[in-house]
């Protein structure tokens, strides 16, 4: 066994732990920061970030604008101090990577550019092209060869361990050798992103599986909202892969089967710029009553994505998806319809936090798609993500420098690191009962995309629930038949599927109990949202017999609850 | 039902190669990341590569494929020809096991170029951007397409033989940064370039520019440099003067 020391602690490479990363290496130089990813960073989920990014930088567009989309599209739920506080700390970030060399895309004077994009009031998408977290993370990657962290790339965190509810330790394995490594840290910070894999037809990378929120929840620190997933309406058909938002906000319309513009029928404003949740369930509606499109790709039905009438922008603005729909289904947008369905996106939910990113255990800090503030609450707007790993991953590097600089690393805990050492080499890699990883993943994503997507309710929900049961049964029962300790991605999968077990149990067993319909979370059985009663955070604490849930209120400061359409 | 052989060029731990070949159904899988990723599901869990994103912006899954380097997940099964593909690890880099292969190096490469932004008015609070005219952008910003996957170092001749040079992707990081208005570190970075390690070792062969999957160039960016380093040194020659 191998013990690593560092000052600061950071789990998880992409945008929030790297720009985490670089705010502590700046706040305090004399702190030696590790960061921890089971990826290169560059390999990390947020360079497939394409739309944008918001911030007030324009000064015709507010503050109080930017918070309002953000609560409006929220339906509600987010945390309206948390919101105005950080809508504030992003314009400052966006100029920071624009000094760091960020390319992003100009006006003609020169000045940063701005678009529009869905549910916003005023076009305040910062972008680079439709490359936006590719372009941030290369930015704040190169940015961190100035500093000297320490990267350990390619280890797999499998536990965080607490002592006497203190920081003490977290084991990982290093991917490279099949070596136990434990990190210490007088601080530490949870980066670890969302958990979207859990579901089949989604627009994440593969990498994307709740080990952040898997691992805080087994050590007993709480999740919230979890039950909040959103589905953005045109992930590409078959694979998944997500046409950006901006495809719509530049003017791409959605037809049905009939070649009809239907999203005047649902949101007659806004159209196909209406917030995700709309557009999502507009689609799975259109499909229901027959106007899907089915035939090319398999048994998904689907709708298309029409911009051939803005085929002058494609090469400028929305190069990617122009080139992923010639590379990966043979598609010229210029002249053809891309076929598109709404596909899992964003994980609302996340380890319980706020706008100063602590968390219920003192020195450990949580930013990103890992944690939940709550901005989002029910539904995040789109390009509000990326700005919140920028403002947010920053908060949480300086605070961690901060506690670092006045306290220190206990004692390891040896008796729970032994523990974790068994569990790894003699129960999950001895155990023999035959049944296979990957089927169990499968069967799981299934499951959710079946019983716990867009439209839920009580009966598909109970149905989950005991699947999942079942599915737990089965991962007892796990044979890993690859036995080498280098690069071992069957052993990976094997904890990353332990962790989607628990995540998918909270998920559907909040949305069971959350009887009405807010923002991504819709109930057939109860159709709408419903403020005397639901006005509250879903907080989800682990106990041996399953989720404990408790409920906090949501904190309101200027805007009521109001009927919220587009 | 139709099918696929797929011809994997394999190590194990300790470093023992064989060839070994699956079938896969034609129907289930539409790029080479989806057959490994359903032989790895179906048939032989050991099988070891690295993917993440699945549409070519991430780095991860470069792999030789048909004697060529490739993205795993942006080569469809039917741009290939015939009913068999052969995929082998990256040359130029060490083997870890199967299809993933050792690139510390190559980020070790890329950070001895000082790939970010130097200039005098460090770490101040920003509370603008640095103007950039469109004109001024298109001059770099074709460079900063990189996405690290390292095809361009196992197709380089000069790789190949010479482990210390650079190579195509961190040189043509210094181009990138070097083109960018916004920086003001031209003098170290063109001291890199024109060191031992630098350009004067490419032979303009062009094989980098011709796999690179996303039209980075590094070829040209060389040539670039060259020019540039030329300029510079006749600069300076007058300053010392
Ligand atoms: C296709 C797509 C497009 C998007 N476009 C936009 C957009 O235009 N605008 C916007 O604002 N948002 C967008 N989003 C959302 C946004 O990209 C993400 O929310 C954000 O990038 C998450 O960043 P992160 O740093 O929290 O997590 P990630 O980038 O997912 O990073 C997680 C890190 O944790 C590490 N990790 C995970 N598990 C472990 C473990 N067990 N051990 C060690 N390390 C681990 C990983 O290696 C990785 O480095 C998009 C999302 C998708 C899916
Ligand atoms: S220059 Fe091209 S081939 Fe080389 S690492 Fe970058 S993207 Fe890959
Ligand atoms: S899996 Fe990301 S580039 Fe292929």
């Amino acid at each position: 066994m191998e013990k690593i020391k560092e000052d600061v602690l950071i789990l998880g490479g992409g945008m929030a732990g790297l720009r985490a990363a670089i705010a502590a290496a700046e706040h305090n130089p004399k702190l030696s920061i590790g960061l921890v990813s089971k990826l290169y960073p560059l390999r990390s989920h947020s360079v497939s970030a394409e739309g944008g990014t918001s911030a007030v930088l324009n000064p015709k567009d507010s503050f109080d604008l930017h918070a309002f989309d953000t609560i409006k599209g929220s339906d509600y739920l987010g945390d309206q101090d948390a919101i105005e506080e950080f809508v504030r700390l992003v314009p400052e970030q966006i100029y920071t990577t624009d000094h760091w060399g960020c390319p992003w895309s100009r006006n003609p004077d020169g000045t940063i550019s701005q678009r529009d994009f869905g549910a916003l009031s005023f076009p305040r998408a910062t972008f680079a092209a439709d490359k936006t977290g590719f372009h941030v993370m290369q930015t704040l990657f190169s940015r961190a060869m100035k500093y000297n962290i320490h990267f350990y790339n390619e280890y797999f965190a499998t536990k965080l361990i607490l002592n006497g509810g203190q920081l003490n330790s977290v084991t990982t394995i290093n991917l490279r050798t099949g070596d136990f490594v434990v990190f210490q840290g007088k601080a530490l910070i949870f980066a670890m992103g969302g958990a979207g894999r859990l579901y089949q037809f989604a627009t994440y990378a593969h990498s994307v599986t709740g080990d952040g929120d898997g691992i805080a929840y087994r050590a007993g620190i709480p999740l919230k909202d979890m039950e909040f997933i959103q589905f953005h309406p045109t992930g590409l058909v078959p694979s998944g892969i997500l046409i950006t938002e901006a495809a719509r906000a530049e003017g791409g319309y959605l037809l049905n089967n009939k070649k009809e513009r239907f999203m005047g029928t649902y949101a007659p404003h806004k159209f196909e710029t209406a917030s995700r949740d709309v557009v999502s369930r507009a689609i799975m509606w259109e499909i229901e009553a027959g106007r899907g499109v089915k035939g090319e790709y398999g048994d998904m039905e689907y709708v298309y994505l029409d911009m051939r009438h803005i085929a002058d922008k494609l090469d400028e603005r929305l190069p990617m998806i122009t080139e992923i729909a010639k590379k990966f289904n043979g598609i010229d947008a210029h002249t053809e319809l891309v076929p598109v369905h709404p596909a899992t996106h964003y994980t609302m939910g996340g380890i319980d936090s706020n706008v100063k990113t602590t968390t219920s255990v003192p020195g450990i800090f949580v930013a990103g798609e890992n944690a939940c503030v709550s901005i989002h609450g029910a539904n995040r707007l789109g390009s509000n993500s990326t700005n919140e790993c920028l403002a947010l991953g920053n908060v949480a590097g300086v605070a961690a420098a901060e506690w670092a600089g006045s306290h220190s690393i206990p004692d390891l805990d040896a008796a729970q690191v032994r523990d974790e050492e068994k569990r790894i080499w003699e129960d999950m890699l001895k155990r023999d009962g035959g049944e296979n990883v990957a089927k169990i993943r499968e069967d799981l994503r299934i499951n959710m995309d079946k019983n716990v997507g867009v439209f839920r309710t009580a009966d598909a929900l109970k149905n989950s629930l005991k699947n999942i049961a079942a599915l737990k049964e089965r991962y007892e029962k796990i044979t890993i038949q690859d036995k080498a300790s280098t690069f071992n991605l069957e052993l990976e999968w094997a904890f990353e599927v332990g962790f989607m077990l628990d995540l998918a149990e909270i998920i559907t067993a909040g949305a069971l109990q959350r009887t009405e319909s807010r923002g991504a979370h819709y109930r057939r059985d109860f159709p709408d949202r419903d403020d005397a009663n639901f006005m509250k955070h879903t907080i989800a604490t682990y106990s041996r017999d399953g989720p404990v849930f408790s409920y906090r209120p949501v904190v309101v400061t200027k805007w009521q609850p109001t009927v919220r359409s587009y | 039902m139709e099918e696929l052989v797929v011809e994997v060029t394999r190590t194990d731990e300790k470093g023992n190669p064989k060839l070994q070949s699956f079938n896969v159904p034609k129907d289930k899988v539409s790029t080479v990341l989806e057959a490994l990723l359903y032989i790895k599901e179906n048939i032989d869990p050991s099988l070891s590569f690295r993917y993440s994103c699945r549409m070519e912006i991430c780095g991860s899954c470069g792999m030789e494929i048909d004697g060529k380097p490739h993205m795993a997940c942006s080569t469809t099964t039917e741009s290939l020809k015939g009913d068999k593909i052969k995929v082998a690890p990256l040359k130029h880099y060490n083997v870890i096991r199967d299809l993933a292969v050792d690139i510390d190096g190559f980020f070790d490469k890329y950070k001895a170029v000082k790939p970010y932004i130097i200039r005098d008015d460090e770490n101040v609070k920003y509370e603008s951007e640095l103007l950039q005219t469109p004109a001024q952008f298109d001059e770099f910003i074709d460079y900063s397409l990189c996405i690290k996957c390292g095809l361009c170092m196992a197709a380089c001749p000069i790789e190949g033989s010479d482990s210390d040079y650079l190579g195509p992707a961190p040189l043509a990081a210094i181009w990138r940064y070097v083109a960018d208005n916004r920086d003001q570190g031209a003098k170290y970075r063109l001291e890199i370039a024109s060191g031992p390690e630098g350009t004067s070792r490419c032979h303009f062969v062009g094989e980098c520019t011709e796999v690179c999957p996303k039209g980075v160039d590094p070829s040209y960016a060389i040539q670039k440099l060259r020019g540039s380093m030329v300029k510079y040194e006749f600069q300076s020659l007058f300053r010392r003067h």
